[in-house]
């Protein structure tokens, strides 16, 4: 009985708060499906390293951590898996796309400013990598840059993501007429020749990695995962990286990265404020997207609906979509699928230039 | 004790606060979005060109 007494007695008050985060998180993963991939891992080892003299953290999630997270291996893995999923089609078929890509990643920059003003340049510099709004890149740079918040910026990274659908259409209205969001877009298909498929990830990989070496890992392995796709003799291959890879690399870095989440290391203001100031890179982020669209309607003849600037911020493919929903809302025949999803896979090449950017000013 | 010491070692150690409030850090901070912006649609600029180009070679074998 002693024993009992003993080990109950070693929980303290951020222990329970932490198990009760972790079953917050399981619970968004199971009942809200918010990025459950993601989520209930992190949410189940939250508990599990939050349990006092626990021998999941010593042991097994400390030896993935080391193994995975700390070296990068797991989100350089993952953008295998990523790469091989996206198509880029729509974005060869009109480039220009790229573009809104680019300017989604305001919200980064702007976020790097804000955080200065509270924490060192080099947790300022990962905390704006949440508005890359994608989960790999965001551990990949705060662990290089050696963050002590990785557990937070992948908690905040994350869960905004998810909240992509709430986040992003009040700030589209805010900043867009009826009139402007009416604009039809037609689709003209272009045929794509499969050379020009299999030479995009490779021109990408060289231009990008030339300007910015420290991006080479990030875009590299998320090209060399498109490049397997586009390739047309490694089906098999690709299958494998889709769907094996992708999911076993999303459970342990799901687990692992709980490693950050015991109560000493969350339980903090800086916490709540690094989840503030990530809201701030999503809604900065979609502003830098649409106000760049409205800007290049004052020159083109033929002007562009500005919902499609917000599928620039990265999270791949739900921004595409609520752009897409946004448009059938407004006008059933205004189908802008095609056009946001161009622009959301820019975002996920864009903002994998911007953790390269990052990683180039403060690493 | 091993256990405990084994923790010890493996958990991340909580430091010391490093938050504060220091507002003249925007504006130095402005430098970075600027090149950090500027960089950004370079990049992309020369991957739009280049993608373009070879769009304009290739686009005859139409396999999709």
């Amino acid at each position: 009985m002693d024993i009992l007494y003993e080990n109950l007695a070693r929980f303290e008050i951020g222990n329970v708060v932490m198990i009760l985060i972790g079953c917050l998180l399981i619970y968004l993963a199971i009942g809200k499906e918010m990025e459950p991939s993601l989520l209930l891992p992190m949410g189940f080892g939250t508990i599990l390293v939050n349990i006092p003299l626990s021998d999941a953290l010593v042991g097994p999630i400390s030896e993935l951590y080391h193994a995975g997270i700390a070296n990068e291996l797991f989100p350089l893995l993952l953008f295998i898996g990523i790469g091989a999923m996206i198509d880029f089609g729509p974005l060869l078929s009109n480039p220009k796309l790229m573009l809104f890509g680019a300017a989604a990643q305001f919200g980064i920059f702007f976020t790097l400013c804000m955080a200065s003003m509270f924490f060192p340049e080099i947790d300022a510099a990962s905390i704006a990598i949440i508005g890359a709004a994608d989960g790999p890149t965001s551990i990949a740079v705060a662990n290089t840059l050696g963050s002590k918040y990785v557990g937070a910026i992948t908690v905040a990274a994350y869960s905004y993501m998810a909240l992509v659908p709430i986040i992003q259409p009040p700030v589209i209205k805010l900043l867009t007429t009826k009139k402007e969001r009416l604009i039809r877009m037609p689709y003209e298909q272009k045929s794509v020749s499969k050379l020009t498929r299999i030479l995009f990830p490779i021109i990408i990989t060289i231009v990008a990695s030339a300007i910015i070496p420290q991006a080479t890992a990030l875009i590299g392995f998320l090209m060399f995962g498109n490049l397997i796709r586009e390739c047309g003799v490694l089906d098999s291959l690709s299958d494998t990286a889709q769907k094996v890879l992708a999911n076993l690399i999303t459970i342990f870095l799901g687990i692992s990265v709980a490693f950050n989440m015991t109560a000493a290391q969350f339980l903090k203001l800086d916490t709540l404020l690094i989840l503030g100031l990530g809201l701030v890179a999503f809604i900065v982020d979609t502003a830098g997207g649409v106000l760049f669209a409205k800007f290049l309607n004052l020159f083109m003849k033929k002007k562009i609906n500005p919902m499609i600037g917000a599928a620039g911020i990265s999270a791949f493919p739900m921004s595409g979509r609520i752009v897409h929903k946004m448009g059938l809302k407004e006008d059933p025949q205004n189908f802008l699928l095609m056009h946001s999803i161009g622009v959301n896979v820019s975002g996920q090449i864009a903002s994998v230039i911007a953790g390269g950017i990052i990683l180039n000013f403060f690493s | 004790m091993i256990l405990l010491s084994n923790v010890a070692e493996t958990t991340p150690v909580e430091s010391a606060p490093q938050m504060f409030f220091e507002p003249a850090n925007f504006i130095s901070m402005l430098y970075y979005m600027g090149i950090g912006m500027l960089v950004i649609f370079v990049i992309i600029g020369i991957i739009i060109l280049s993608t373009m180009v070879i769009n304009k070679m290739f686009s005859k074998k139409k396999d999709t």
